[in-house]
């Protein structure tokens, strides 16, 4: 069992792709609370598909993709809340925009380059080809990002709950959304490492849910999440080098399968409360 | 520098109160919503002293939120003085308070009683500072007096309407505000609810505090104000509640007349 467990991890790079699987884990599982519940599913899928024009457009250049996707991403929020603005297009319009429009573009640039192989990898992650450079930066955007969350926490409760109170002491909820904004995109650029740009969406979303299942406290929520994140990562990776199929899907899967039973358990809670008769607590 | 204050909020406040003034002062105010040609709010003076609680009323539309809501900041862009204790409005945030209209809130947002409360000491805290015993009492007390002390660890999503809005008075009450502003608190609200909420503000205002809270419901006016202000756009009458409900007034704000010479 032992050996089951350590076999692979002889291997440094699959070592480091553990580890940029769990940081990606960390992070995006600590932010999916706040995406979940403030609604922010589909801005977060368009960021995670606008990025890729930066992606490429730094592979080009040669210059760090970590810095052509946070690029891309400002560019990216910054139209969606220009069109959205002064009330003229309702935000989920705009998003819809953007979202398309700079995928396009990142489509576009791919197919002028070649070595397509290359770039299947930020659609679909590449666990395997992570770098001891690319493991340092991940490490650090996830500190920034759990470091951040703790520090603006309650802030990002109340303008969450009451932007007109949050308004009335002076704290802007327009702010605090672009501040999560650009945690989100810093914290999708790690994650596409593990499970690439169409299915980053899942580590954003799919934890909290499950975490929503089963608690109704927001720090809750925030444990369970990260644990369920983490857990289905490892064994997604396992399954994934064992069974010899790609690690993003297989981490995806494991963690849906998590949501699942938490929705059942939920439901069958819920039908047991009714059925006994017993009013809630 | 500009940006920094932009980002900062609450913290400290320097400047004090002025004495035997004003608790709200408005001259002359105008604001229009971005986008609309239309004044939503035209030309408003209004005076409320400490100790004063005051009815605005008005019909669907006439602005009793967007007055609000442009004196607590919520709104920006309008034109105009609005002076909170002698300073300018926005200057010191911790001398007024807002319940805001129900719809304005996440109600779904997973908080319990006690942290939706304790917000109404973020202000006196602003940012990188967590809550101290001291804040942790004054929630206690907000609770205890809003008599919700037993709800605190539930989540405000299960609570029902009256409960809700005795934790948004609670948060105020935290917030320890001078100048109280409601914005139709008595929506959805159960009796012993209403009974408690006025309650609380005449409480407030005999300790010499200021509270306009702006309502539809104008059977509750002769009982527990004593001053109402009615505004379509603009302030259309001001004094003794007596004075300002008077047929006239109510049917426009309804839409219908009544018969002068009809005796029920």
């Amino acid at each position: 069992m032992i050996d089951f467990i350590l076999e692979p991890l002889a291997y440094g790079f699959v070592l480091r792709g553990l580890l940029a699987g769990v940081l990606a884990a960390v992070s995006c599982a600590l932010l999916s609370a706040f995406v979940v519940w403030r609604g922010m599913a589909f801005v977060g899928d368009a960021l995670a598909h606008a990025i890729l024009p930066g992606i490429v457009v730094a592979y080009i250049f040669g210059f760090s993709f970590f810095f052509g996707a946070l690029g891309a991403a400002a560019a990216a929020v910054l139209l969606i809340g220009m069109i959205s603005g002064r009330r003229r297009l309702k935000e989920d319009t705009a998003i819809g925009i953007v979202f398309s429009g700079f995928f396009a573009l990142g489509v576009l640039f791919m197919s002028r380059i070649t070595t397509y192989q290359d770039l299947s990898h930020i659609l679909f992650g590449n666990i395997l080809g992570v770098s001891s450079t690319d493991l340092t930066v991940m490490a650090v955007v996830v500190a920034i990002t759990v470091i951040s969350l703790a520090f603006s926490f309650k802030e990002l409760v109340v303008t969450s709950f009451d932007s007109a109170h949050s308004m009335a002491i002076g704290l802007s909820p327009t702010l605090l959304r672009y501040f999560l904004l650009f945690l989100i995109a810093i914290t999708t650029v790690v994650a596409i490492q593990t499970v690439g740009v169409i299915l980053v969406l899942s580590l954003l979303v799919t934890p909290g849910a499950a975490a929503s299942m089963i608690s109704k406290r927001l720090k809750t929520i925030m444990i369970v999440s990260t644990a369920l994140s983490l857990v289905s990562t490892v064994i997604g990776f396992y399954v994934s080098y064992y069974g010899n199929v790609a690690s993003g899907p297989a981490i995806v899967l494991t963690l849906t399968l998590f949501f699942v039973c938490a929705f059942a358990w939920s439901h069958i809670i819920g039908y047991l409360r009714h059925a006994s008769g017993g009013r809630e607590r | 520098m500009k940006l920094l204050q932009k980002l900062n909020y609450g913290g400290s406040c320097d400047t004090p109160a002025v004495p035997q003034g004003a608790a709200l002062s408005i001259d002359s105010l105008y604001f229009r919503y971005p986008g609309s040609s239309m004044r939503a709010l035209d030309n408003i003076s209004l005076v409320v002293n400490p100790g004063e609680r005051v009815a605005l009323i008005g019909p669907n539309g006439a602005g009793k939120s967007t007055l609000l809501n442009v004196i607590v900041g919520i709104e920006s862009g309008h034109t105009g003085e609005i002076q909170v204790y002698g300073n300018p409005a926005h200057e010191c945030r911790h001398r007024m308070a807002i319940v805001p209209q129900r719809s304005s809130i996440d109600w779904r947002f997973p908080v319990t009683v006690r942290q939706v409360v304790m917000m109404g000491r973020y202000v006196h805290l602003g940012w990188f500072r967590w809550p101290r015993q001291e804040d942790q009492d004054r929630v206690d007390q907000a609770m205890e007096m809003m008599d919700i002390a037993n709800l605190a660890e539930r989540q405000v999503g299960e609570l029902s309407g009256g409960q809700q809005q005795r934790v948004m008075l609670a948060r105020t009450l935290a917030h320890d505000a001078d100048l109280l502003l409601l914005d139709e608190p008595l929506n959805h609200v159960d009796i012993s609810t209403q009974e408690l909420i006025f309650h609380t503000l005449e409480k407030l205002t005999a300790a010499g505090k200021a509270v306009i809270v702006s309502t539809h419901d104008l059977g509750v006016l002769t009982v527990h104000f004593s001053r109402a202000v009615f505004i379509d756009r603009r302030v259309i009458a001001d004094g003794r509640v007596e004075e300002v409900v008077t047929p006239e007034t109510i049917a426009k704000a309804y839409g219908f007349e009544f018969h002068k010479d009809y005796v029920p």
